[in-house]
């Protein structure tokens, strides 16, 4: 904003140094606990030690919520794709009654506590009789995702030149080719992005799931469950692990090599009225 | 140039698909908030009124909603504190390092909720990493017992939360203040302060109501971090709901609190819209 960077006033760049050390230090904490031979708390740390990450690796129960919020998240990106890529198409190239009222439903789960979409859809699945399971969460979390998708490739078509599109269909390539082969391939980005967008928010979410978990639990809800019980460092293990796949997954975000030139839109899409109609 | 059936192709799926799995589901919940449970714990579809009123009568559930709102407040409050001068301080002096400060901020937001939370616990408990820290430092000599299941941790860690998403719509409304203003406004004899006052601050307000919306709307309406931090003094109105839903089985009455939230909410969306549409800058 300011063509002559200065370094501004030196409380101000304490102060931004404070806020940085605020929010990362509970992550470094936990970091440094996940080694620590006696407990969760206590300073200074005694007895650095690996075998929580040890025990860890022999827990099954843990493994088996990871390879059910695999799934559940897997199942979540295919299903929010499925509806939000046509659902930005339709913002951004149709009108219909009620288009306004779609485009605020469809935002909605992303600013609503998750307490009121999971409560919602525990009074849907118990009306359609249906018995809660993982199913029913990755409905859940497909559903409520959908927005992020509409937005990712929403703002995706904005800058898409349409002119492509009408030349496939003007040589004579159906809608369904074009989509294929000129719409998707222009959109790689973005639904690239909504993909890891998707399967993050998933992989973490738990308001929506805990109302919604049957048998089986995902790897939050089995967190949750073990902190209710008492608190060993396994779960900084696991909660170490977490943030270095966090870690991973934004790397490949940023890799895509489209954050400089992008805005900064994860929240600013939460926003109201971040999308247009078109 | 698009067809009448590619135009339906590409709406009728997700509107029936939020049709059935969005509307639907916040239709029931408005339904069931008019519902009954009997005696023997079974649902009464009777429309009646008899759920808004014990809202009304039972002094807990005002005196909850409005704790919730002093938490959300606070936390509100704090994270803009934190969040608006990190975002002025990147967007204006950060210079060459602005985009890796900016991803710095940006990685604590994808660290999972629950880990953060957990993260508060372990460091606010009597046994905890801050507790044992000021003993071994010879700070206090005994546990400090209000840090953690108080209303003080609920604060502190949602605050920890929603300082980046707090941030962010700052950043971005900073980033997209036109340069040639804040030029005119110094080259016209305006002092920094003033230059901040009425240029900078005004043009960022859009960035601050989405900010500070999403951080009160998310934090009111928060369960887990009151379960896992709050203790009994830190019961928020989601934390009764759960217990409605839950042991006390009562949908109804959980439902009624419910959609009184979902109605704060959405009125709460409706008024920052009206208010960033008369500051936004364009």
């Amino acid at each position: 904003m300011n063509a002559a960077h200065t370094r501004g006033p030196r409380w101000l760049r304490l102060y931004a140094a404070a806020v940085f050390a605020f929010l990362y230090f509970p992550i470094l904490v936990l970091a440094v606990y996940s080694f620590n031979g006696e407990g969760v708390g206590g300073f200074p740390p005694h007895n650095l030690t690996c075998r929580w990450y040890a025990m860890l690796l022999d827990d099954s129960a843990i493994w088996s919520s990871v390879g059910n919020s695999l799934l559940v998240a897997f199942f979540a990106v295919v299903l929010a794709l499925a509806f939000g890529i046509p659902a930005a198409l339709a913002l951004d190239r149709t009108s219909f009654p009620g288009k306004a009222l779609f485009r605020r439903l469809v935002l909605l789960p992303l600013i609503l506590p998750g307490i009121i979409t999971g409560l919602s859809l525990l009074m849907l699945f118990v009306a359609f009789r249906m018995n809660l399971s993982l199913v029913t969460i990755a409905l859940g979390h497909g559903t409520a995702l959908i927005s992020v998708a509409t937005t990712e490739v929403f703002a995706g078509l904005q800058k898409l030149d349409r002119a492509q599109e009408e030349a496939s269909l003007d040589l004579g390539a159906n809608y369904w080719q074009t989509f294929w082969r000129v719409t998707v391939p222009n959109l790689k980005l973005p639904i690239i992005g909504a993909v890891l967008l998707i399967f993050t928010l998933s992989i973490d979410e738990i308001a929506v799931s805990f109302f919604l978990i049957g048998r089986n639990n995902t790897l939050p809800l089995e967190i949750w469950s073990r902190l209710r019980r008492g608190i060993t460092p396994e779960i900084n293990a696991i909660s170490t692990l977490i943030f270095l796949f966090s870690l991973t997954m934004i790397l490949v975000w940023y890799r895509l090599g489209t954050r400089g030139e992008r805005e900064p839109r994860l929240a600013e899409e939460l926003v109201p009225g971040a999308v247009q109609e078109g | 140039m698009f067809s009448r059936a590619y135009k339906s192709a590409i709406t009728l799926p997700p509107l029936f698909w939020v049709a059935t799995f969005l509307l639907t589901p916040y239709a029931l919940l408005f339904c069931y908030s008019f519902w009954s449970v009997s005696p023997a714990q079974i649902i009464v579809r009777q429309w009646n009124l008899e759920n808004y009123r014990e809202l009304l009568r039972v002094s807990m559930y005002p005196a909850v909603l409005l704790r919730s709102m002093r938490i959300a407040a606070s936390v509100t409050a704090l994270a803009l504190l934190l969040g608006y001068p990190l975002a002025y301080y990147l967007s204006v002096h950060a210079g060459t390092r602005k985009h890796l400060l900016y991803q710095l901020v940006v990685i604590p937001l994808w660290v999972s909720y629950l880990v953060r939370a957990y993260a508060w616990k372990t460091i606010l408990g009597s046994d905890g990493v801050l507790n044992t820290l000021l003993q071994y430092f010879h700070i206090t000599h005994h546990p400090l017992g209000f840090l953690l299941y108080s209303p003080f941790a609920v604060v502190l860690t949602l605050t920890h939360i929603y300082t980046p998403f707090v941030f962010l719509p700052i950043y971005a409304s900073l980033e997209h203040i036109p340069r040639r203003l804040v030029e005119a406004s110094q080259d016209l004899g305006a002092p920094p302060l003033e230059t901040f006052w009425r240029v900078i601050l005004p043009l960022s307000i859009p960035g601050v109501l989405a900010g500070a919306t999403f951080a009160f709307v998310l934090s009111l309406g928060d369960f887990l971090a009151p379960l896992l931090l709050g203790g009994p003094s830190g019961v928020m109105i989601s934390n009764v709901v759960v217990s409605l839903f839950g042991a006390a089985y009562n949908w109804p009455l959980g439902s009624a609190i419910s959609f009184c939230m979902l109605l704060l909410v959405v009125a709460l969306l409706f008024l920052t819209e009206r208010l960033e549409k008369r500051w936004s800058f364009s």
